[in-house]
Order: C-alpha cells, then structure tokens, then sequence
C-alpha cells in the first residue's frame, strides 16, 4: 500500500546572526494510513520543527527548508503553492499545539474558532457549522457543548483547551493529526484523559497520528512506530516493541536509563548521559553523540553514521557499534 | 538512612490563606484562597520527604511557608525545637542559615547581572563574617562539589545551559551548610537526560552531607525514586502520607490510586496491559472548595457522606496516614 507521507532527506535551516543552526539534517521516513507514529527527543532535536517543516509553518527567512521532499497522498507539498497548501493545512493535515492558551484567539469564541474551519474547508453554511461544533465538542468530552460554544477561551481551564485545539483539529476529518507535545502543559491526570481521547478517536476515525514528545512513557502506550531524534537527525526507527526492549542506539539507552520507573527497587540509581547535546550551528563532522557516548571509537568521530538497517529492516540505527548495544537494551 | 526518632521540622495544624479584595473605595475582604488548609507532618533528620500534588494543590505553598517566605495563617511550623513563630526579625535570620531553597526556574532564580561568584557567595556576604579570601576558595569548592568547573566563577547565567544553572543554584543552597533543603521542582523545566543528573548529584550530596530534602514535584515517578517518603496532596489538604513502599503497593486513598494509574510507564507491554483509573473534571477552585472531601467532585468510590462530612486525616495503618472515609477496604 502506498504510504500516507514520505519524506526524503528532509533539511531545515535558520539562518541567524550567529550561523546558520541546522535543525533537521536530512530527515528521511514514511508513515502509513492509520499509524500512530512517536516522535522523541530532548529540546533542540528537530522534532517540532520537522513538523513545522511538513505543515509547511516555517518562517521563511529566517528559516528554510534547504531541500527534501515531503510526499503525503501523491504530491510534493514542498512544491505546492501557497494556496493549495492552505488547503492541505486544517483539512489533510491538523496539528495540535503545546500550549493551548496561546493557540486559541483569545478574542474569538470557541465555537467561532471551530465554525470558522468548518465553514472554510467544508463549505458550511453557519448553522451547519454550529451544529457539527457542538458534535465534535461533545465528541472530545467536553459537557453541555452547546452552551460552552460560546465561551471565550479563557473561560475554559488548561484541559478542556486543549480538548478544544483537539476538537478543532478533527472538524475536517484529517488524513492526519501532528500533535506537538499536547500534554505537556497539563497535570498526569488530564495528561491520562488527553491520551485515552486521542487513542479512542485515531481508532474511531482510523487517520494517522503523528505524537511529539520528549517523554519515552507517553509515546510507549499508545505508539505503533518510534522515530528517536538527536540533533536533527533521526538516531534510532522501529516498532515499540523494540525500541523499548532491544534498544540498539546508546543516546535511546541513555534516555530510558534516566527515566525513573514507578514500580523501580529501592535503591535504584539512574543512569544520566553526561554532558549536553551539541550546538546545532557547529555540528561535529562524525556522529553527533560522540563527545556524550560511552561507546564512542575514533570512527565515530570521523564518519557519520547513517541509518542503517539492524537485523529485521523495520528497525533502524545510525550507530556503528549497535551490534554490541544489541541485547543489552532490556530493562 | 532515616533516623526515625530525629524530627527536624514539625509542621502542625498548618493553614495559610491569601484574601481576596473588592471593591475600590471600601476595601472588603470577601473571601480567601485557601492554598495551604490544615495539613500536619513531621519530617526527620537525613530523609527527603516529597511533596506530590498537582497544579494548585498547595505544595510549593507549604514549602514556602516552612520557610517563612509566607506568614502561616494559623498552625506552627516547630524548625530543630524552636517554634519559627516566635522568633523575631534578626533571630528568624540566623534561622535562615538553616534552611535553603532550590527553584524551579533556574533561568529565572539566578540574577543575569551577577557573576557566578558572586551569586553564590551572596549567602556568605549576608551570613558570615569570611573575608574576601575565604569567600573565594569556599566558592570554587562548592562549585567543585556541585560539577561545574572552578574557573567559571567569573561567567555569568546566560553563558550556561539549563541543567548548569541548576547547579549553580544547588551550589548557592549549599553555601551556608544548610540542615534543610527545600528543593520546588528542581528538574521540571530540564530535558529527561539532564534531570538525570540533577537528581543524581542530589542524591549524592544528601549522602555526603547528610542533608534533609523536602522534594516538591508534580512528577510521581521522580518523586517515588528521591523520597523516602511520600506526601500526596489535593487542593490544600493531605490526602496521604507514607513511605515510598508502602504508598506504591497499597495506596489507599482513591486519589493516589487514580495518580499511579495516570503516571506513563516506558514499557510498552506494561502501558498496555495495566487498568487505569481516569478521573472525571478538573481540579475545583480553591476559592470555594467542594463542602465534604475536597475530592469528592471527581472521586469514584464517593458517597452521601463525602459531600457532607471532611474525612479525618488519620493513621490507618502504622505510619500510613490518609484522609478518606473509605479507605479500609483498601487494606489488603
């Protein structure tokens, strides 16, 4: 089956006062119909600005996407002009954002912010739009929708915005929904609640998902595929299962490692990575975890690894030594 | 490691309000936030006691206040034997020596315009009589205790990373040999293999200096894993106290139950496999807390008698304190 969204050698840039910051460094991976794709990393990888790239959100300048491509259902939307591409936004593909407050118009009503999608891309008339609103509110768990489409968004506490952004992201039915840290804003108990939503819609409406996170524990429950993100490029790729169990690169080992577990012995220490990851506007020649890896060789520091394929081609590493990590990644 | 016979601070009976204010001419006080309502505790000697909550439960209300950063409105807050209350201006100082804070925000706690030096030996200005000499050495020490390399003493924040601030301000809290730390989110606003580190290196300071830790943190997971015992408030109130074991195998207050099950867990078989117990709503007001149990707006095992009566905060079992009418049948 042909893939939802395939994306080549993705690379973005900003071009700043101080250099050119290479956030996403050749990027490369397709998503298909109905996965639930993770996507992690530590501040700085890329991970929210490949998503910026794919919608298409980035500043241009300072920004640019200095090439790739990025095929979703059968055309480049790096080569779409400004107008169909205002199209794909909102109706193929809808993003969530992480912080609700200052994604909602404040000055707008909630319903209005929806109706105004709907009207757009759908070709609602007005009540039409309204009454599928008051659906897709209800849809999202929010109570007495018909009476809260009319608040303004300040009136809506921290969770129920983003039930709000979530309920606005669906209204057209997208092939596609990018969720840029949607919890992170919110306590674990609502964190739970936005979770359990998205699982049940993805598999009521079967689109994609595509969530953004630095947490491996939010990602683990509800993720079909992990792409792990160092400094723009993606380090490891495979299914849960065994990024988790047989984790292969020494950056995702590390990231588990300093994760502490609810049910962990006492006395357990935590395994913290050393130092920090490295500027993106002086990138190191070979792989960019060199100077933090505890399994780093000269080789590491001449040549970069490219992602390659480990002993099943659904996962893959760009790590020279992971057949010596192999195995060792079970917690 | 815990002494339990040692009692450093004794929290007791404490309340602490913030009124609210109408009207433009005359000034009335119409109602209160009630932040901090009623919680006793007690926190010995060499442990880390960590505070759980989530955002508007009162717990960095609390530790501000064991701190004296607020007045309390009412209860005591016992530091070493001596009731802070009673102390005055000049002896609440030298008190202070005593007790040191960790913040959240490590870009926001740290003074752009000072020098790491002379940041972190702000404390010895105020509460020492060391000369300038002294000073310097005991600084690049610290500096050599929390990690950071001696020589950086002349930089300033902005030329250090998040988790590097972060240990400029544990170095700052450590300056006068503090008994107490109160540590207000120290990891939340680091990535994961940062908070690592910063955790870590506390750890490891508790054990050579033989610190006492009050660790407030939203994150149960990180709390479970520094504390040795384990507070769990709600809206102002402890809803349950106990130590760390304990309060993992046999929660008993329907709250914590709820706030295990929500916590991610990095393991994709175990994610899927557990139950989990999704609370209803959001937290109410603190303004106006529900009459009864405060949880009884999202609690599900609530009854008639929650939405009349406050349940008692009692001792259940030995040393396992929770405030729930029902939590007996939890008792396995």
């Amino acid at each position: 089956m042909e893939p939802l969204l395939s994306i080549n050698n993705l690379k973005t840039r900003f071009h700043t006062e101080d250099g050119i910051v290479k956030a996403v460094n050749g990027v490369s991976y397709s998503m298909k119909v109905g996965e639930v794709l993770g996507v992690v990393g530590e501040s700085g990888c890329g991970k929210s600005v490949h998503a910026l790239s794919i919608m298409r959100l980035i500043q241009i300048p300072p920004g640019e996407i200095e090439s790739g491509e990025i095929w979703f259902d059968g055309r480049d939307l790096l080569k779409l002009d400004n107008n169909d591409m205002r199209h794909v936004r909102g109706r193929d593909i809808a993003m969530v954002f992480q912080d609700p407050m200052s994604s909602l118009n404040p000055v707008y009503t909630v319903g209005f912010q929806i109706c105004e999608a709907l009207m757009l891309h759908k070709k609602m008339n007005k009540n039409e739009a309204r009454h599928r609103a008051v659906e897709l509110l209800t849809l999202v768990g929010i109570p007495e929708a018909k009476r809260r489409l009319d608040n303004y968004p300040h009136q809506f506490s921290g969770g129920m915005r983003q039930r709000a952004m979530i309920a606005m992201a669906l209204s057209c039915e997208p092939k596609l929904l990018i969720a840029d840290e949607p919890t992170t804003a919110l306590d674990v108990t609502i964190q739970a609640q936005i979770i359990n939503l998205v699982v049940k819609l993805q598999e009521e409406l079967g689109m994609a998902v595509m969530w953004i996170t630095h947490d491996l524990g939010i990602v683990a429950e509800m993720a079909h595929t992990i792409n792990v993100m160092y400094a723009g490029y993606i380090i490891e790729r495979g299914n849960v299962r065994d990024i988790y169990k047989r984790t292969l690169h020494p950056y995702t080992f590390g990231l588990l490692g300093s994760l502490p577990v609810i049910d962990e012995a006492p006395g357990t220490k935590l395994i913290s990575i050393p130092g920090l990851p490295p500027d993106l506007i002086d990138l190191p020649k070979g792989c960019p975890f060199y100077v933090r890896c505890t399994y780093r060789v000269d080789q590491c520091k001449f040549e970069l690894p490219p992602l390659m394929e480990s002993e099943s081609s659904q996962h893959t590493v760009a790590c020279w030594r992971w057949q010596e990590i192999d195995g060792k990644g079970t917690k | 490691m815990t002494s339990e016979d040692s009692v450093l601070v004794q929290v007791q009976n404490l309340k602490k309000y913030f009124p609210i204010y109408k009207g433009l001419i005359v000034n009335k006080h119409v109602n209160d936030v009630k932040a901090v309502d009623d919680i006793s505790f007690d926190v010995y000697k060499g442990e880390t006691l960590g505070l759980v909550g989530e955002t508007g439960c009162g717990k960095t209300t609390v530790g501000r206040t064991i701190l004296h950063l607020y007045r309390p409105t009412s209860g005591k807050i016992i530091f070493g034997g001596i009731n802070l209350a009673d102390l005055g201006e000049n002896e609440m100082r030298v008190m202070r020596r005593r007790m040191q804070m960790i913040f959240q925000d490590p870009y926001a706690s740290l003074n752009p315009r000072m020098t790491v030096g002379s940041i972190i030996s702000a404390p010895l200005d105020v509460h020492t009589s060391a000369n300038r000499k002294e000073k310097q050495d005991q600084v690049q020490e610290l500096l050599k205790i929390v990690g950071l390399n001696p020589d950086f003493v002349n930089r300033y924040p902005h030329e250090f990373s998040g988790g590097q601030r972060q240990r400029i301000g544990i170095a700052r809290a450590l300056a006068l040999s503090p008994d107490l730390i109160i540590c207000d989110e120290p990891i939340s606003s680091l990535d994961v293999s940062i908070q690592a580190q910063v955790v870590n290196l506390l750890e490891e300071l508790q054990e050579r200096l033989g610190l006492t830790y009050i660790f407030i943190a939203h994150d149960l997971s990180m709390v479970r894993h520094i504390s040795n015992r384990m507070v769990v408030m709600y809206l102002g109130k402890i809803m349950e106290l106990a130590d760390r074991n304990e309060i993992y195998l046999r929660p008993l207050h329907p709250y914590t139950q709820a706030l295990m099950s929500a916590v991610p867990i990095p393991d994709p078989d175990k994610a899927r496999n557990r139950q989990r117990i999704l609370l209803e709503g959001d937290i109410p007001s603190p303004v106006n807390p529900p009459i009864g149990c405060n949880f009884n707006t999202r609690c599900p095992i609530a009854t008639e008698e929650c939405f009349k009566i406050d349940p008692e905060y009692r001792e259940l079992t030995p040393k396992h304190f929770v405030a729930c009418h029902h939590a007996e049948q939890f008792i396995k």
